[in-house]
């Protein structure tokens, strides 16, 4: 068990920089989320953890120990790869003894763990068998015993789950995330799948272009985004950008866009007239016949409790989740109002979320 | 009326295939027939004109491709105690004795030394270097592979002299070392290129956990890569195997007394007054046993080598 620090972690590969710098922590016994599109750096900032990839520069605390130089072999780390990478020409339970044989650890302890081992995944039925033959969820249990069998520092995963039909995947996440629970461990977990790192997360750090957008629990990316990246990759459908000109001033508690004034969480920064992006998500749009700021309805989509309505306003296209018993007519013009200690503001230039009363508790880097 | 089938075709291009799959067969696999029985057939016999298809069978090439022999004539055999085994008595019907062993089971154990022995070097530095192309990041890659390729634009017999030379002058000339180094020299280049198609298909992945697991590099590639990779060596092993085996021009130049192979050795079987074509045509069986037996053993792994990286799964 250990606490991973990262920090100013750069990877260049010749003229290309994957990982520009990047600095966080992950804590002690956390299920840590590293979450973004691909080719943000994510499972190169995993690699280099692991040891399969030296960084350029930046350091690699594992236990307060700086290890970001040393081989893979070296850190006490186990891994689960995206096509778990069982060794094809083992059977089950040599692939789960071999790294305990690398140990050299005598034979009777070894065969005690891996029936440990096999007990806890259900898969003691299947320890003889050639890895060739196995079902997906049985292969990724192999991959999972092989890396818990050495009780390792910390795991790192690359998209588990990837390989997996839709339905397994809900499974296999439970089953996961249940067996960090019991087992306690640091677990890095690189996805591209923002639904996989709300649910089984503690913490998520959120990448784009090799640089880290944000860092912390699910609950603070969602519901307060520290840039547009963010606000646009979580959440589904994406938060609505309200683009207009405008500025304010600390205290303020409205902008006003299309000369209807909007009401906002305390603004805290001191902002002139420019290029300004208000974020709302779906969910906190209503549609009222009485709400000044108008729109007209453009598609309803039907999900069964909710419905998405796509709207067109003054500032571009808005989408409302809104129960789906209410009636939503496509060329209607209705109202729309916005919760507003839910809405976020954003510089169109920079994406920088500004700071308001709203969002000032979490601060992010 | 059976219904149609993209996939399973149909009776008749079914027939066809076997039809033309079966002469093609005869077609190759006459010369080899006629060889085989050759060897078996008497001295009369195998120059016989019109051919003879039907023939009663004798070892007699055999025992004469094993053997030195002299005339006798038939006052001298009748002194002589009576045959001392078969070979003896099939040679004593011609009024000949056998006066020791030929050659040929040395040259045919020399042709095994050098061939499996610069197969063997072949492999092995080629499934080395194909690894360091295939996984590592080396200065100037692309131009030294096409370097190591290059050694194959122009038959190695087209720098006969000049090897001719150098050998003479390094003293390799008619050694078992000269004609292993000779063989691997030319094989090599095959070996990496064909070598790091293979290791190319074996995902890193598989190497990726071993490290994690603890191993080293080159405890991961014995233990991991090289199980994966017994498909590519194993096609590699023939095709190496048999170039060494069959190569003639080489052998001829710079082997003679000591290091000798067999191809150069067969055609120069002459028997008591005249070229001996049973015993030629039995040293030519028996030299492509060996090819033959380790291509079947390696069959399997040969069909899914030929085809290995032709489909990306």
């Amino acid at each position: 068990m250990a606490e991973i620090v990262i920090r100013n972690l750069r990877k260049e590969f010749g003229n290309f920089t994957a990982v520009k710098g990047s600095t966080f922590t992950i804590g002690d016994g956390e299920f840590f989320m590293l979450l973004g599109p691909s080719g943000c750096g994510k499972t190169t900032t995993l690699r280099m953890i692991a040891g399969l990839e030296l960084p350029t520069s930046g350091e690699i605390l594992i236990d307060g120990e700086d290890v970001s130089q040393r081989p893979a072999s070296q850190r006490d780390i186990a891994m689960v790869f995206q096509m778990f990478a069982l060794y094809p020409h083992m059977n089950v339970r040599k692939n789960i003894s071999y790294p305990l044989v690398s140990q050299g650890m005598p034979r009777a302890q070894i065969q005690a763990k891996v029936a440990e081992v096999a007990r806890i995944l259900g898969i003691e039925s299947i320890l003889d068998k050639p890895v060739g033959g196995l079902s997906g969820g049985d292969r990724q249990r192999v991959a999972l015993g092989r890396a818990i069998v050495r009780s390792p520092k910390a795991f790192m995963m690359d998209e588990p789950l990837g390989a997996l039909d839709a339905e397994f995947r809900e499974h296999m996440s439970l089953e996961l995330r249940a067996l960090h629970d019991r087992m306690g461990a640091t677990t890095v977990y690189v996805t591209h799948d923002q639904l996989e790192a709300m649910q089984m997360g503690d913490k998520i750090v959120v990448m784009n272009h090799g640089v880290v957008e944000q860092f912390g629990t699910p609950q603070e990316i969602y519901d307060h985004p520290a840039t547009l990246f963010v606000a646009d990759f979580i959440g589904s459908p994406a938060m609505n950008f309200l683009r207009f000109e405008g500025g304010f001033r600390p205290g303020d508690r409205s902008v006003t866009l299309s000369g209807v004034e909007i009401a906002v969480p305390e603004l805290h920064e001191e902002v002139a007239g420019r290029a300004l992006v208000l974020g709302a998500r779906p969910e906190h749009v209503t549609l009222t016949d009485a709400g000044q700021y108008r729109g007209r309805i453009e598609a309803t989509e039907y999900l069964g409790t909710t419905q998405i309505v796509t709207l067109a306003t003054a500032n571009g296209t808005v989408k409302a989740r809104i129960p789906s018993g209410q009636v939503a007519r496509t060329g209607e013009v209705v109202g729309l109002d916005l919760t507003p200690s839910r809405l976020a503001l954003f510089d169109a230039g920079t994406g920088r979320a500004f700071r308001t009363a709203a969002n000032s508790g979490v601060y992010h880097g | 009326m059976s219904s149609y089938s993209v996939t399973e075709p149909s009776a008749r291009s079914k027939s066809v295939a076997a039809v033309l799959v079966v002469l093609y067969a005869v077609i190759t696999l006459l010369p080899l027939l006629w060889i085989i029985s050759t060897s078996f057939k008497t001295g009369p016999d195998s120059i016989s004109y019109p051919p003879k298809a039907i023939f009663s069978p004798t070892v007699e090439g055999y025992v004469n491709l094993f053997t030195n022999r002299t005339r006798a004539t038939t006052e001298q055999l009748a002194t002589m105690p009576p045959p001392a085994n078969f070979a003896e008595e099939i040679v004593r019907k011609r009024n000949e004795v056998i006066t020791g062993p030929s050659r040929f089971g040395e040259r045919f154990l020399n042709s095994v030394i050098i061939g499996f022995g610069s197969t063997f070097l072949s492999i092995m530095l080629g499934t080395l270097a194909a690894y360091a192309f295939s996984r590592f990041k080396v200065p100037l890659k692309d131009d030294l592979l096409f370097f190591i390729l290059s050694t194959r634009m122009m038959p190695p017999i087209a720098v006969a002299i000049p090897i001719f030379l150098m050998y003479r002058t390094l003293g390799l000339s008619d050694t078992h070392l000269g004609m292993i180094l000779l063989y691997t020299g030319v094989n090599i280049s095959l070996a990496v290129w064909l070598l790091k198609g293979f290791i190319d298909e074996i995902p890193r992945e598989y190497e990726e956990a071993a490290l994690i697991d603890g191993y080293t590099r080159f405890q991961a590639f014995r233990q991991v890569v090289l199980p994966q990779a017994a498909t590519g060596i194993a096609s590699t092993a023939i095709f190496c195997l048999i170039f060494a085996w069959n190569e003639y021009a080489f052998a001829v130049l710079l082997t003679s007394g000591n290091a000798q192979t067999a191809p150069p050795f067969i055609p120069t079987i002459i028997g008591v007054g005249g070229q001996d074509w049973p015993a030629v045509a039995a040293g030519a069986t028996l030299f492509l046993l060996p090819v033959m037996i380790f291509t079947i053993l390696l069959r399997k792994h040969l069909l899914r080598g030929i085809t290995f990286g032709a489909v990306r799964k």
